[in-house]
């Protein structure tokens, strides 16, 4: 088996931390879009989900800092912050440690990995887990991508992992589901957080949407972050995704919520061949 | 500065030490002056200004138990107190007086 289900999300902290704070309509919609997504997900009968997300020092720093990384536990904890701040009560979550090391090994074939049997979930993947999985019962595999702390990856090999991924997917018998959570344009943990760059995001989503590799892979770090700020460098979450899917992308939720700092992104992508 | 910040987010042996004894904590850290200061302090503004990523300082903020209007707050006294942030990619880029989460 291979790949049974492809999608994107946002992750940022407010978005269960600082809930009550939003307009309500507006984050019944956003929730009831990810929650669909998670349904979704359900739906495909996947046995892992395998996330890729975005680390905020939580367990990577400046000391050792690896551009691409995967776990490959038995299980994690999280959220590694304040619970009632994150809004999100600490629990463990599984992991698949045999499936993490298949698809390590394979995917070393072409990509240099940082690999880690520790690993404590923080908002960037807890958040989501709490509307995909609110049980906590399907076993992940975290992925990550250094998006904090420069020199990053260049984004040609956030798309060269994403295809590791699926090559390592592809020679697995499990039914995999795989997640990328990032922000698009967003400016979080700055005074400055709140502020969405609505046409840049839109345009984003239009070429993720239609899988433009050339499109998505244009963009340099110096203009996303003068046009999408710091955190515009975790659309290499995104394109990953897209790069392993290799289908064609649908939107189901995009609207900025200031008070959670991020447009707020739901979508899925079909599997290509 | 920064060390100090990841390793007290993630250890909550460290966080009460730290409520017990901050400048003793401190000193097994390479500080400079300005930035001993400002934890002592907890002038979140000028931790911002001195460069703090912001991931790792907003956990410090609620740490210290700064609501989140409170911590915006505190970064954007900082720029009009110490002037831009020095270092790192979580500079301000609105204005000072621009509130963009309506806070």
């Amino acid at each position: 088996m291979s790949l049974v289900f492809a999608g994107i999300c946002s992750h940022a902290p407010g978005i269960t931390g600082r809930a009550q704070m939003a307009d309500q309509a507006m984050r019944e919609e956003f929730y009831r879009a990810y929650h669909g997504m998670g349904e979704a997900l359900a739906a495909a009968q996947p046995e892992v989900l395998i996330i890729v997300a975005a680390e905020h020092f939580a367990n990577f720093f400046m000391n050792n800092m690896p551009a691409f990384a995967v776990g490959m536990a038995g299980s994690y904890e999280g959220p590694i912050e304040d619970p009632q701040w994150l809004g999100i009560p600490r629990v463990t979550i599984p992991g698949n440690a045999p499936l993490s090391l298949r698809l390590i090994r394979d995917m070393m074939q072409t990509v240099d990995l940082s690999y880690a049997e520790e690993w404590k979930f923080d908002h960037g993947v807890m958040v989501p887990l709490s509307f995909l999985t609110p049980r906590y019962d399907l076993p992940v595999i975290p992925v990550n991508i250094n998006c904090q702390g420069p020199p990053l990856a260049p984004l040609h090999r956030a798309w060269a992992l994403g295809e590791a991924l699926r090559r390592a997917a592809d020679s697995s018998p499990e039914r995999i589901a795989l997640v990328g959570t990032g922000g698009i344009s967003h400016w979080p943990a700055t005074p400055d957080s709140g502020r969405v760059n609505e046409p840049w995001d839109r345009e984003f989503l239009r070429r993720w949407q239609s899988n433009d590799k050339a499109a998505m892979l244009s963009y340099t770090d110096e203009g996303t972050y003068r046009e999408a700020g710091q955190g515009g460098f975790e659309i290499r979450t995104l394109i990953s995704i897209a790069a392993a899917a290799r289908g064609q992308g649908r939107v189901q939720h995009y609207r900025p919520i200031p008070i959670f700092a991020v447009g707020c992104t739901v979508a899925t992508m079909s599997i290509g061949a | 500065m920064q060390k100090f910040l990841f390793d007290i987010n993630r250890d909550p042996e460290l966080q009460r030490q730290c409520r017990a004894d901050l400048p003793a904590i401190l000193k097994r850290y390479e500080l400079s002056g300005e930035e001993r200061g400002a934890l002592e302090a907890g002038d979140i503004g000028l931790i911002y200004v001195l460069g703090a990523n912001g991931q790792l300082l907003m956990h410090y903020a609620a740490f210290l138990g700064m609501p989140w209007a409170d911590y915006l707050g505190a970064m954007r006294s900082g720029v009009t107190r110490h002037g831009p942030v020095r270092a790192g990619v979580y500079s301000m880029t609105t204005r000072l007086d621009e509130k963009v989460a309506d806070l």
